[in-house]
C-alpha cells in the first residue's frame, strides 16, 4: 500500500517538474481554435528566425476558444491568440484579453480588414461562408443550381438545402447574417427564414451538414444538394480528392456570401511577451500568409500574396461579400439567433 | 489442555456467551453440543480468535491465547460448509498453511500427499475444488485444517450439509482419524448422536452458557436438568415438587398384563419405541429390542425399574 | 502491526479523496464560484425552458437505459455462461463502439438509417443501446461468470423452468451487478452530447448540450454554471440510490472459477446463443463494418491509400497521423494505471470501511460532470503555482482517469463484498497474516474483475473525448481527436484518413481489452 502511495507522490512529482518545464519562457505558446493549422516547415522557419519554440494550443471551435481566453484573461494559457473573426469580435474586445500592438506588415493589409483600430486584434486571414451546391446532382437533374437567395424560395429548392444553427456554429450565424445583410434589418429576414424554414434542414455543426448530409461531398453522399459551408470548398474537393480532378464537384454561389475575416493579438499577460509580438510579426509575414490557403482553406489578408494554383483554378476569393460592422453583430447576436430559433425550429 | 475460562462475548448488546467456560483434554475429543444459537459458534470462533472477547481468558496448555492474533494461534478450524479457496485446486488447499509457514516446497509436497491419502482422497492433488462432491470437499477442508498440525483442531458442524449416509461414513473417519493422529479436538454440533459417537467428553451449550461438560455415560446418566435430559432426547420426564424424574425409557419394561393400553409402536431401525397410557391417564414411552413386541390396541402389564429411574433438578429458564 | 493496519487504512481512504478533491472537486468549485458568485441562479433553475430540458434528459436517459439492459443481457449471458468458439473475441468487440467517437458512429447511423428515421428519438436511443451494450456485457456478464453454476443445475433438476431459474434465481444473483451496469449506463446516457447534438438535431437537447451551448457559444457562465449544478445534483441522486441497492444486495452467492462455469450449450441453449450472435453481429458488425469498408473505399476503388496516408504529413495535424496511436496507447495507459489504483483502492474503502463510504457517490460524479465545465474548472484553477498544471501532459490521464475510475469502483467493489468474509477468516486461521491475506484470497478473488475493469478503463480512457480534447496539447492528439480534426476538414482524403484512423482505434481496443482479459483470466494467477 505504501509503495503504491510513494508511486503516486513520485508520479505527481515528474508531473508537476515537466509542467514546470514546459512554462519556461524559450517558447511562446499560440492558443488557437481546432481549425488552425501550420505547415512543420513554415513552424520550423519561425523557430528558426525568432528562436524560440512555437506551441500550439487548440482549445475547440472558435467560440470555445475564445471563452476559454475570456475566463483566463489576464493570466492566460499563452501568448497569442488567433482565430477571433468578425462575429465574435466585440466579445472578444470586451473581455480586457488582447494588449495593443502594430505589427508591420499591417501596413500590407487592406484597410476594409482592419476592424480594431486600436490593434488589439489586428487581421490574419479572411474567407466567406455560403450556400455550396452539388454541381453533378444539378446536371442530372436538369435544374438550374441557384444564384440567390431568393432561388430558395421556388418551388422545391428549400427541400434541397442544409443549413447549421447559428446557435452552434459558426457557419450557421454567419448564414444567418448574411441574410441579415442581404435582406436588411427589421421583418425582412425574418419573413424569408419563415418562408424556407419548413423545408431546410438544420444541423448542429458543419460537420454533418456536410460530410452526412450534403450529396457534393466526396466521403458518404448525402441527399441534399445545397449547403451552407465555405467559399474555398471547391478548391479544398480538389485538393483532397486524392486522385486529380478538372472540375470541382462543387461549386459557390457567389452573391450568397458572408465575409469572415480572423484576427490574432497579444493576450494580456503573456509570459513572453517580445516572443508574441515577433509571432503576431510571423502571422502577417509573407511566408506564413503564404501557406494559408493550403493549410487553413481561408485567404491571406497580405495584398499580393500569391495563391495556390488549385485555388486560383477553382476558388477565387469572393470581391465583395455581404458584411454587417461587429459592433452591430456584437449587440444583435443573442436576439437574432433567439429570433431565428423561434422561426425555423418551432 | 484447552481451558476457556468465564468469556463473554456480545453483539450490539446481545449477549452470545455469557460466561462460557471449558476444559478440552489434550488427544481427546470434546463434542460442545447444543441447540442452533446457543453460542457455539461464537464459542468456536473465541476459540480460533476470530471473534475477539469481551471478558474471560483462553487458555492453551497454560498459554493465555486472549490477546493473540488468529494467524498465532496455531490452531485448526473447520467451517460449517468447508470455505474452500475457490481459485485454488485440492492440493492449493491442502498447502495453504504450509506455504504461509513458508515450508521447503518438497516438503510440502510430501505432506500434501500425506494428508490426501489421510483424509482417503489420494490422486486428487490437481483437480478443481468446484468439481468435488460435499463429502470430497470436507475431507478437502479437513486436510487443510490438519496440514500445519495444529495444536487443537476446531471443527464446527462439519457433517451439518451432508447427507445421512455420508455422514455416517465421515464420522467413522473423523474418529478412527483423531483417534489416531492423538488430536486435541473441540467438535461442534446440534446432533446428540454425532456429539456422543464423536466425544470423549460432552459439554451442554444452553443460552451462552456450558451448563454440563462430562463424559458421555454421565451425562445420559445424570443430565444436569430436565431441559439437558429433553435435550438428550430423553421421555418420560414429570415434575415432582421442586425437582424433576425422568424414567429412562429402557427401565419401562412392557410384559403381559393389564395395567394399560398400547396406543401407539414405531420401529426405528434396530429399537421399537411403544407409547402406553396407563389407566389413570398417564403416558409413558418404553424402548425395546424383542421384536415379539405388542401391537396398537392391546392391552400390556407396565414395569417400571426404580433403581434407573433419575431425579433431576428443574431448569427455571 | 497495529499502527501499520492503521496507516495503509488512512492510505486507503486518503488517495482517492486527495485525487478527487484536487482534481474533480476543486476544479469544479473554481468554476461554480466564477460563474455563480454567491447568489443561488433560481431565475434559470426554474425556467420553464430548463424544466422541459431536465425532463427529456432524464426520460431519454431512462428509455435508453432500459433498451441498453434489454439488448446486453443475452449477450451478457452468452458471453458469461456458455462456451463457444470466438467468445473471448466477442467480449472484446463489444467494447469498441464505446470508444470510438461519438461523431463517427452517428455518422455510421445516419448512413445505415432510412431517412425518415434519421432524426429524432428513434436514432438516439439505437445510438445509446449500441454505446452501452459493453457496459452490461463487461459488468454484469463478468459477474455472472463467477457465479457457481451448480446452484441453477440443482434448480434445474427440482424442476424449476429457464424463466423461472432466471426470475427467482439468477436476478437475484446478479442484483448487485445490475444496479453497477444500470447506474454506469444511465449516467452516460444522463450526459450523452455527440449523441444528442447529431442524431437529434437542433430540437433535441440533454442538460449537457444546453450546458456546452452556454459555455462555448453564449458563454452565459452563470446559466451553465447553474445547468451543471442542477445535472451533478441529479447525478449524486441517482448514484447514492444505486449505490445503495447493490450494497444492500451484497450477496454472498458462491463464486466459481470462469472455465468451469461456462460449459458447451445445450438444448435451448443453441438456438438462443445463435440469435443473440446474430442479432449482436446484425447491431453491431453492421455499422462498424459500414466504417472499415468506407476506410478502404479510396477514390482508385478499393485499396490502402487512406492507411498510408496515416504516415503522411498533413495540414489537418500538426503531427504525423500515426503519432495519435502512439499518444493515446501512452495516455490510455497511464490513465488505466491511475484509474486502477484509485478506484481499486476507493472500491476496498468502500466495500470494507464505513469511512470510506462517501466515496462510494463521490468517485461516480466525474462521469455526470460536464466535460466543458470540468476543462474550464481546470483551465482556472491550476493557473498559479505550484498548482499550474496547465499544458502539462500528465493531465491528460489525470482527466482520463477520472472518468475510468468509477467502471473500476462499481466492478471492483461487489466483487469484494462478494467474497465470502470466511474465505479470510480460514486463510487467517491457517496462519496468514492481514497483508498475506488480501493478497492471497482478495487479490486474486478480484482478479478477474480487475482486468475486467482495466479493459473497460483502459477502453475509456482511450476514446475519451469530451475532457481529451480539451486538455490535450494540440502536438500530442488522441486518436478521437485526430479523427475529429479530420472529419472536421472537407475532402476524401480527410474522410478516409478518419475512417483508417477509426479502423486502428477498433483493433487497438480489440487487442488491448483481449490482452487484459487473457492475462487475468488465470484465476491462480498469483
Amino acid at each position: 500500500m505504501r509503495k503504491v502511495g510513494a508511486a503516486a507522490v513520485a508520479i505527481v512529482m515528474a508531473g508537476a517538474a515537466s509542467g514546470i518545464a514546459a512554462s519556461s519562457t524559450g517558447q511562446v505558446v499560440l492558443v488557437t481554435h481546432d481549425s488552425f493549422a501550420i505547415s512543420k516547415a513554415t513552424k520550423a522557419a519561425f523557430e528558426k528566425q525568432s528562436g524560440v519554440k512555437l506551441r500550439i494550443l487548440q482549445n475547440g471551435d472558435a467560440g470555445a476558444a475564445l471563452n476559454r481566453a475570456l475566463l483566463t484573461a489576464g493570466k492566460p494559457e499563452g501568448d497569442v491568440f488567433f482565430g477571433v473573426d468578425n462575429n465574435l469580435l466585440s466579445r472578444a474586445l470586451g473581455g480586457k484579453l488582447f494588449d495593443s500592438y502594430s505589427p508591420e506588415g499591417l501596413t500590407h493589409v487592406d484597410r476594409s480588414f482592419d476592424l480594431d483600430r486600436s490593434h488589439r486584434l489586428v487581421p490574419v486571414d479572411h474567407g466567406a461562408v455560403c450556400l455550396v451546391y452539388d454541381r453533378a446532382w444539378f446536371a442530372t437533374h436538369a435544374m438550374k443550381p441557384p444564384s440567390t437567395f431568393e432561388d430558395l424560395l421556388r418551388p422545391g429548392y428549400a427541400k434541397l438545402t442544409v443549413v447549421e444553427n447559428p446557435a452552434t456554429s459558426t457557419p450557421g450565424l454567419a448564414f444567418m447574417l448574411a441574410t441579415i445583410a442581404h435582406f436588411g434589418r427589421g421583418n425582412a429576414p425574418w419573413t424569408y427564414w419563415r418562408a424556407i424554414g419548413n423545408g431546410v434542414l438544420v444541423t448542429n455543426g458543419w460537420e454533418e451538414a456536410y460530410n452526412t448530409q450534403f450529396s457534393g461531398s466526396s466521403s458518404h453522399k448525402g441527399s441534399r444538394p445545397i449547403v451552407v459551408s465555405y467559399s474555398s470548398d471547391p478548391a479544398a474537393e480538389v485538393y483532397f480528392a486524392g486522385k486529380s480532378l478538372t472540375q470541382s464537384p462543387v461549386a459557390v454561389v457567389r452573391n450568397t456570401c458572408f465575409g469572415q475575416t480572423e484576427f490574432a493579438g497579444v493576450l494580456r499577460g503573456a509570459r513572453n511577451a517580445d516572443g508574441a509580438r515577433r509571432l503576431v510579426d510571423f502571422l502577417l509575414s509573407p511566408r506564413f500568409q503564404a501557406g494559408i490557403p493550403l493549410t487553413m482553406f481561408v485567404y491571406p489578408v497580405r495584398e499580393k500574396t500569391p495563391l495556390p494554383a488549385v485555388f486560383r483554378k477553382f476558388s477565387l476569393p469572393i470581391a465583395s461579400p455581404l458584411q454587417l460592422a461587429p459592433a452591430t453583430i456584437g449587440a444583435n447576436r443573442d436576439a437574432w439567433i433567439r429570433t431565428w430559433t423561434t422561426t425555423v425550429l418551432r | 489442555m484447552l481451558r476457556v475460562d468465564d468469556v463473554r462475548v456480545a453483539f450490539d448488546g446481545v449477549t452470545a456467551l455469557d460466561g462460557a467456560s471449558l476444559e478440552a483434554e489434550t488427544g481427546r475429543t470434546l463434542a460442545v453440543l447444543g441447540p442452533s444459537g446457543c453460542g457455539k459458534t461464537t464459542l468456536l470462533r473465541a476459540i480460533a480468535g476470530l471473534q475477539t472477547v469481551d471478558s474471560g481468558r483462553i487458555l492453551l496448555d497454560g498459554d493465555n491465547l486472549t490477546g493473540v492474533p488468529v494467524h498465532r494461534r496455531g490452531i485448526g478450524l473447520m467451517f460449517q460448509d468447508n470455505v474452500l479457496f475457490p481459485h485454488r485446486d485440492v492440493a492449493g488447499n491442502i498447502a495453504f498453511g504450509l506455504r504461509v509457514d513458508r515450508r521447503p516446497r518438497h516438503e510440502i509436497a510430501r505432506r500434501v500427499q500425506e494428508l490426501l491419502a489421510l483424509v482417503g482422497l489420494p490422486g486428487s492433488a490437481t483437480r478443481a475444488v468446484q468439481t468435488l462432491s460435499g463429502g470430497e470437499q470436507q475431507r478437502v477442508a479437513l486436510g487443510r485444517a490438519l496440514a500445519r498440525e495444529p495444536r487443537v483442531l476446531l471443527l464446527d458442524e462439519p457433517l451439518g450439509s451432508l447427507d445421512e449416509r455420508l455422514r455416517e461414513r465421515l464420522l467413522d473417519d473423523l474418529r478412527d482419524l483423531f483417534a489416531r493422529l492423538q488430536l486435541t479436538v473441540v467438535y461442534v454440533t446440534h446432533d446428540v448422536g454425532e456429539a456422543f459417537a464423536l466425544g470423549h467428553a460432552v459439554a451442554i451449550m444452553r443460552e451462552g452458557e456450558v451448563v454440563q461438560s462430562t463424559t458421555p455415560n454421565d451425562l445420559w446418566r445424570r443430565p444436569a436438568d430436565d431441559w439437558v435430559a429433553r435435550f438428550l432426547g430423553m421421555r418420560n420426564i414429570r415434575d415432582d415438587g421442586d425437582r424433576c424424574l425422568v424414567i429412562p425409557a429402557e427401565a419401562v419394561v412392557v410384559e403381559p398384563g393389564d395395567d394399560a393400553v398400547v396406543r401407539t409402536v414405531e420401529r426405528r431401525g434396530a429399537v421399537v419405541w411403544l407409547r402406553v397410557a396407563l389407566d389413570d391417564g398417564r403416558e409413558l414411552d418404553s424402548v425395546t429390542t424383542d421384536s415379539g413386541h405388542p401391537r396398537a390396541g392391546e392391552r400390556v402389564g407396565v414395569r417400571i425399574e426404580e433403581t434407573s429411574t433419575i431425579s433431576v433438578l428443574k431448569w427455571k429458564g | 502491526m497495529f499502527l501499520k493496519h492503521k496507516v495503509s487504512g488512512v492510505a486507503l481512504v486518503a488517495i482517492p479523496t486527495a485525487f478527487l478533491g484536487l482534481f474533480f472537486v476543486y476544479p469544479l468549485a473554481t468554476i461554480f464560484r466564477r460563474g455563480l458568485g454567491n447568489s443561488l441562479p433560481t431565475d434559470v433553475l426554474f425556467d420553464p425552458g430548463t424544466l422541459r430540458i431536465v425532463w427529456f434528459t432524464v426520460w431519454q436517459a431512462t428509455v435508453s437505459t432500459a433498451l441498453t439492459l434489454a439488448a446486453g443481457m443475452p449477450l451478457a449471458w452468452a458471453t458469461a455462461r456458455l462456451a463457444f468458439r470466438g467468445r473471448g473475441l466477442v467480449r472484446a468487440l463489444v467494447v469498441v463502439p464505446f470508444v470510438l467517437p461519438t461523431v463517427v458512429v452517428a455518422t455510421a447511423f445516419l448512413a445505415l438509417l432510412p431517412e425518415s428515421m434519421q432524426r429524432g428519438i428513434v436514432p438516439i436511443l439505437l445510438a445509446h443501446v449500441f454505446f452501452n451494450v459493453a457496459v452490461v456485457v463487461r459488468v454484469v456478464g463478468g459477474y455472472w461468470a463467477r457465479l457457481d453454476p451448480s446452484l441453477w443445475d440443482a434448480a434445474a433438476t427440482l424442476g424449476a423452468s429457464p424463466g423461472r431459474r432466471f426470475r427467482e434465481l439468477t436476478l437475484p444473483a446478479l442484483r448487485p451487478a445490475l444496479a453497477a451496469a444500470t447506474a454506469l449506463t444511465f449516467l452516460f446516457c444522463f450526459t450523452s452530447f455527440g449523441v444528442i447534438v447529431i442524431l437529434g438535431g437542433p430540437r433535441f437537447a440533454t442538460l449537457e448540450v444546453d450546458i456546452y451551448d452556454l459555455a462555448t457559444q453564449t458563454f452565459d457562465l452563470r446559466a451553465a454554471a447553474a445547468l451543471s449544478l442542477l445535472q451533478l445534483v441529479a447525478v449524486a441522486a441517482i448514484v447514492a440510490v444505486s449505490s445503495r441497492l447493490e450494497a444492500r444486495a451484497g450477496s454472498r452467492l458462491p463464486i466459481a472459477v470462469e472455465q468451469v462455469a461456462a460449459r458447451k450449450p445445450r438444448g435451448w441453449e443453441r438456438p438462443a446463443l445463435v440469435a443473440t450472435l446474430s442479432f449482436a453481429a446484425l447491431g453491431f458488425g453492421l455499422p462498424l463494418a459500414a466504417l472499415v469498408q468506407r476506410s478502404f473505399a479510396t477514390p482508385h476503388g478499393a485499396g490502402l491509400a487512406f492507411y498510408r496516408s496515416i504516415g503522411d504529413e498533413t495540414p489537418t495535424l500538426l503531427v504525423v497521423p500515426w503519432r495519435a496511436v502512439e499518444y493515446s496507447l501512452a495516455y490510455a495507459a497511464a490513465a488505466t494505471a491511475i484509474a486502477l489504483v484509485v478506484g481499486g483502492l476507493a472500491a476496498v474503502a468502500i466495500a470494507h470501511r464505513r469511512s470510506g463510504r462517501w466515496l462510494d457517490t463521490v468517485v461516480m460524479l466525474p462521469l455526470g460532470a460536464s466535460a466543458v465545465m470540468l476543462g474550464y474548472g481546470f483551465v482556472i484553477a491550476f493557473d498559479t503555482a505550484p498548482l499550474d498544471f496547465r499544458g502539462t501532459a500528465w493531465i491528460v490521464p489525470v482527466v482520463q482517469a477520472l472518468v475510468a475510475a468509477p467502471f473500476v469502483v462499481r466492478i471492483v467493489a461487489p466483487a469484494l463484498r462478494g467474497i465470502d468474509p470466511r474465505l479470510r477468516e480460514a486463510a487467517a486461521v491457517l496462519g496468514a497474516p492481514p497483508a498475506r491475506v488480501r493478497r492471497e484470497i482478495d487479490v486474486p478473488l478480484v482478479l478477474r474483475p480487475l482486468g475486467i475493469a482495466a479493459g473497460l478503463a483502459f477502453a475509456i480512457a482511450l476514446g475519451e473525448f469530451g475532457a481529451t480534447v480539451f486538455l490535450a496539447r494540440s502536438d500530442r492528439p488522441t486518436l478521437p481527436v485526430a479523427i475529429f480534426r479530420f472529419l472536421e476538414r472537407p475532402g476524401a482524403t480527410n474522410q478516409g484518413t478518419a475512417a483508417a484512423l477509426c479502423v486502428v482505434l477498433m483493433a487497438v481496443t480489440v487487442l488491448a481489452v483481449g490482452a487484459a482479459d487473457r492475462l487475468t483470466s488465470r484465476p491462480g494467477a498469483f
